[in-house]
């Protein structure tokens, strides 16, 4: 398990390195300066699927373990999220805050079924769990099967801030995703993520030392699938649609591919890799089935020699850990 | 007693008998599975496209060719297995020393590239492949019309996969592969060649599910998306048997396929969740499968 | 921001007014076709409906009046979610002016929101669901072609007087295969017959066996199937291999397309009565287009659908000449409901209040192998419905826009 997340090149202590914050600084400059030039829905889809990364990133890369299944939380969190915005007539805040909570507790009852096995296991159970609640939202009413939940309202965000300007709904989802990027670094960068790291390498040790493993575990995976839910909801306000396709397992497979493809447990690699696989998506997008077949190829020469992903090479090359 | 469950039992005998055929299908898939990972421990995630292989390279040869589906029977299987053994070479090989998940991931990796060419070529929609005049046709056996097509995949599956299972648990070549696995390192200093072995291992696997694909044309359509819908299905029956237990998959293949058979007479939209609830509680109560052992 | 869009506004307005008293946005008229370019309705319109718009433009002879025309098109692979992306971007960012075709009606719902919000023209051609006229209708909707009340009405009735009084439905698991099965369940019982049942599937499914199942234990006199493209295929296939009609049973297909036919092979299909709102062989004018059309599209000859899209680009863009302008979505389908419309496929109609297009329906029956002179020759007509009952009566569908 050790392997598959090696991309601690002396991983600062608990204390932020300087040069994460000159990074951070950079990423925030370019996301507050990009609508103005690129398609802001473009850009907001990028972000959901960024903190989807990110959130899937905190369990793979700094827990050690690959959840192949993590698309339950973004979809089931993206249906709730449209059904009290739309049938409860919630605000959009209240909407996004039930599809995270939905998130949340999905992940708690599925965390404490997978968690009684590791590494491929944990995977293949995370796999099937998931499609157990495709097939759920494929037959459940109100998830309106292969049509989806469609006129989703945006809404007034706190009864001030009119969501329907694509504008407007751009610095909200930024904020939603910074919220979600900075709670994932502080866990990162917390004694809570210290153990967790101590798991991912050296599980018995930790065992021994007296830490209670499954609870930090679950809680690890609860976490992620919350932050999940959280950009699963967002994106459903922001598309207003919930639909099959987020539940469903390819997209749990997007995101192991951006998360490896930017860089298995670095900070900024999923949000690179969002970023980059979703321009490839929209780029592609005209050749229809080149999409899947350059996905396969990247996830094939990333496994094969590319396996720090584009931060972790990125840091590699100026020695220090992004 | 069938007045009593209130379905006439026609009806029940009828959905026992698909989802007996569905499980041939869930059974040969997973044995393939289970031999790879048995031996090589790689989770081929490749599997589903590979099926999908089998089936469009019986096609290429009836459509180009005008090679019957009998031919295909034996030509697929061999073809897509060269295949299989190329990809193991170029790709595979350097896995193994690493961690399992980078093979699962290597393998999705080849299944999209596998999907999305055939995708890029032939839509998704599908093929049509005939059946084999000798097969079409049908009996009435009274509680449901019984295609003869339909009959011979039980029959071949059953065949196919007892053949596998003798092979590998009781001959000696069988026994070599098993002692590979284990310690690879002691059984090459007896002279035995591993990485070969290794690969036709590989081969093999891909081939089975080939033939899978084979008998699967001329019912389910070529589609090069018929293998990515059977393989999460495939995935948790041999999570359910026992990853690497041949006779495990084999059994669990058949039996839930009758399973979802039997759900879809009482609950047919729940048919599809039944197998993933079943992982679920197996996985509760007895992690390592009901067949496998601690691995 | 503001000041930047302000004068990128100013200057484009400065152009437009030195341009030639038309105001085209862009420039150019634009119209997107969106389809299934690559599953299981590929073939009743995919890359087809874009040569049929292809033709529509050129046919128009844009320069004539002062127009530049240009056709794009986009795959949106039966997902709500990517077709409602694709129209957003197309409206945000690459000047689209009007959407067509769209087979599969849940991402014509989809589309048809976004169309409304952009206030651009939305030309349905492939989609079904009848409630795009009715509860779902916007004052940017033009449902051309077919609908499943058309549907519905005329198959359903046929059937029911033939004799098939009870019926158990195989349907497709979303908005066009409910609204199929319920509008046909309503002719059923309004003509005294009985629906015995229904079993649902997923959309492109391959093995109809289970399904199959159910529909011969039910007993059903008629299996109808509320499904569409490659499902109907394979749902006639299967039933022929379970040997479901000789067991006595039969079935209708409720939805079924020329390519579909062609692809089942008479033998199959032969005795199928279904309902179509246009065929190639019905008249010279339409006979010649589909010439035309096969010479370039691989031989194949068009579906009604794809015939759809060619009558309904045509007169969107006798509208926009008229206007002179295709800034106004609304103002532009409310011209195409002012205007008669007069194409050679469809002859003479009109579009009414709820954006549905009104011209005459027929029912037709598959030619038996020995009746057909031809690979195309496929099927004829065994009644004519004249267009004012072809169509649900404008005061029964919920639509909003109609007053009283």
């Amino acid at each position: 398990m050790v392997d598959i997340t090696s991309n601690s090149i002396a991983a600062p202590t608990v204390a932020v390195a300087r040069h994460q914050y000159i990074a951070f600084a950079v990423m925030l400059a370019l996301l507050v300066a990009a609508p103005f030039f690129v398609y802001p829905i473009f850009l907001m889809d990028a972000l959901c699927f960024a903190l989807f990364a990110c959130a899937f990133n905190l369990l793979v890369g700094y827990a050690g373990l690959l959840s192949f299944g993590h698309a339950m939380f973004l979809g089931s969190a993206g249906y709730l999220s449209a059904h009290a915005a739309k049938v409860w007539g919630f605000p959009p805040e209240l909407a996004i805050l039930t599809g995270t909570a939905t998130a949340a507790l999905l992940g708690l009852i599925t965390g404490a079924v997978a968690i009684r096995r590791q590494g491929i296991y944990f995977a293949m159970t995370t796999l099937a769990l998931a499609q157990m609640i495709y097939f759920f939202c494929l037959e459940a009413k109100f998830t309106g099967g292969e049509d989806g939940i469609q006129r989703v309202p945006r809404g007034v965000l706190f009864g001030a801030l009119d969501l329907s300007r694509d504008m407007a709904l751009y610095w909200v989802v930024l904020a939603v995703f910074l919220f979600g990027f900075l709670l994932i670094y502080r866990t990162i960068h917390s004694p809570f993520g210290q153990v967790l790291k101590a798991i991912r390498e050296n599980e018995p040790r930790a065992v021994s030392l007296g830490y209670k493993v499954d609870q930090y575990k679950l809680i690890a995976f609860v976490l992620s699938a919350a932050l999940a839910g959280l950009a699963g909801s967002t994106k459903a306000i922001v598309f207003q649609l919930a639909s099959l396709t987020d539940v469903n397992w390819p997209m749990s497979g997007e995101v192991v591919l951006m998360t490896l493809l930017g860089g298995l447990g670095t900070v900024f690699g999923p949000v690179a890799g969002a970023f980059i696989v979703i321009a490839l998506e929209n780029y592609l997008a005209q050749l229809g089935a080149w999409v899947t077949i350059v996905q396969g190829v990247i996830f094939i020469v990333c496994v094969l020699t590319f396996r720090r992903g584009v931060i972790g090479e990125l840091g590699r090359l100026l020695r220090k850990s992004l | 007693m069938f007045a009593l469950l209130g379905i006439p039992p026609q009806a029940l005998f009828g959905q026992l008998l698909i989802g007996l055929i569905n499980g041939s299908f869930y059974a040969m898939l997973s044995l393939g599975l289970a031999v790879i990972f048995g031996l090589l421990n790689i989770i081929n995630f490749a599997h589903g496209a590979l099926y999908m292989m089998g089936a469009f390279f019986a096609w290429f040869l009836l459509q180009y060719l005008g090679i019957s589906y009998w031919g295909a029977l034996i030509l697929a299987p061999i073809g897509v297995g060269i295949v299989g053994i190329v990809l193991e070479r170029l790709l595979l090989k350097h896995l193994y020393k690493l961690d399992h998940l980078y093979g699962l991931l290597l393998t999705f990796g080849m299944a999209l590239v596998i999907e999305g060419l055939f995708r890029n070529k032939y839509g998704s929609s599908g093929l049509p492949y005939q059946m084999p005049s000798a097969l079409s046709g049908g009996r009435n056996l009274g509680f449901m019309f019984l295609p003869n097509y339909r009959a011979w995949v039980v029959l071949v599956s059953v065949t196919v996969c007892l053949l596998t299972w003798y092979v590998i648990e009781r001959t000696k070549l069988g026994s070599y592969l098993r002692a590979a696995t284990e310690n690879p390192a002691l059984v090459q200093a007896f002279g035995v060649n591993v990485p070969r072995m290794i690969t036709i291992t590989y081969g093999f696997g891909v081939a089975l599910a080939a033939f899978a694909g084979v008998l699967a044309a001329p019912i389910y359509q070529v589609s090069p998306q018929m293998g990515s819908n059977l393989i999460i299905v495939v995935f948790a029956v041999v999570v359910i048997g026992g990853m690497g237990s041949i006779m495990g998959s084999i059994l669990t293949g058949f039996a839930l396929g009758v399973i979802e058979g039997l759900t879809k007479v009482f609950y047919p939209e729940a048919s599809n969740t039944a197998i993933f609830v079943i992982m679920a509680i197996v996985l509760l109560i007895k992690p390592t499968g009901l067949f496998g052992r601690a691995h | 921001m503001k000041f930047a869009r302000t004068l990128l506004m100013s200057a484009a307005v400065a152009l437009c007014a030195t341009a030639a008293h038309a105001q085209y946005t862009g420039g150019t008229v634009k119209i997107g076709v969106m389809s299934d370019m690559s599953s299981l309705y590929a073939d009743i319109g995919g890359p087809g409906s874009v040569l049929a718009a292809q033709m529509a433009a050129e046919d128009f002879d844009a320069a004539k009046h002062g127009m530049k025309v240009e056709v794009v098109s986009a795959d949106h692979q039966n997902k709500p979610d990517v077709g409602s992306a694709i129209a957003r971007k197309w409206f945000d960012q690459d000047g689209v002016d009007a959407i067509a075709d769209v087979p599969t009606s849940s991402v014509a719902l989809a589309v048809a929101d976004v169309v409304k919000e952009k206030n651009k023209v939305f030309l349905i051609s492939g989609a079904a669901i009848a409630d795009l006229t009715g509860k779902a209708c916007t004052p940017n909707n033009v449902h051309w072609t077919y609908d499943t009340w058309m549907l519905a009405h005329g198959t359903g009735t046929a059937i029911v007087k033939q004799g098939g009084t009870s019926w158990f439905f195989l349907t497709s698991d979303y908005a066009f295969g409910h609204a199929l099965e319920a509008d046909t369940a309503a002719v059923v019982k309004a003509n005294g017959g009985q629906v015995l049942g229904a079993a649902r599937h997923p959309l492109n499914t391959s093995d109809f066996s289970s399904f199959l199942l159910q529909a011969q234990a039910s007993k059903a006199k008629v299996i109808g199937l509320a499904n569409a493209g490659g499902d109907t295929i394979n749902s006639i296939k299967q039933a022929s291999e379970f040997g479901i009609v000789q067991g006595g049973q039969s079935l209708a297909a409720l939805l079924i397309f020329l390519t579909d036919i062609h692809s089942l092979g008479l033998q199959t299909a032969h005795g199928l009565l279904f309902t179509t709102a246009w065929y190639w062989d019905l008249n010279d004018p339409s006979r010649a287009w589909a010439k035309k059309f096969a010479a370039r599209h691989g031989g194949k000859y068009p579906t009604m659908g794809q015939a759809g899209v060619y009558a309904a680009v045509l007169h969107y863009l006798k509208a926009v000449s008229t206007l002179k302008s295709d800034a106004d979505g609304k103002a532009v389908v409310d011209e195409m409901k002012k205007l008669p419309t007069d194409d050679p496929l469809f002859g003479k109609g009109t579009i009414r209040a709820d954006g549905r297009t009104l011209h005459p329906a027929y029912l037709m029956e598959v030619k038996k192998p020995e009746e057909s002179k031809g690979e195309w020759d496929l099927m004829k007509v065994r009644q004519t419905i004249p267009a004012d009952q072809a169509f649900r009566p404008m005061n029964e569908g919920g639509c909003p826009l109609v007053k009283g």
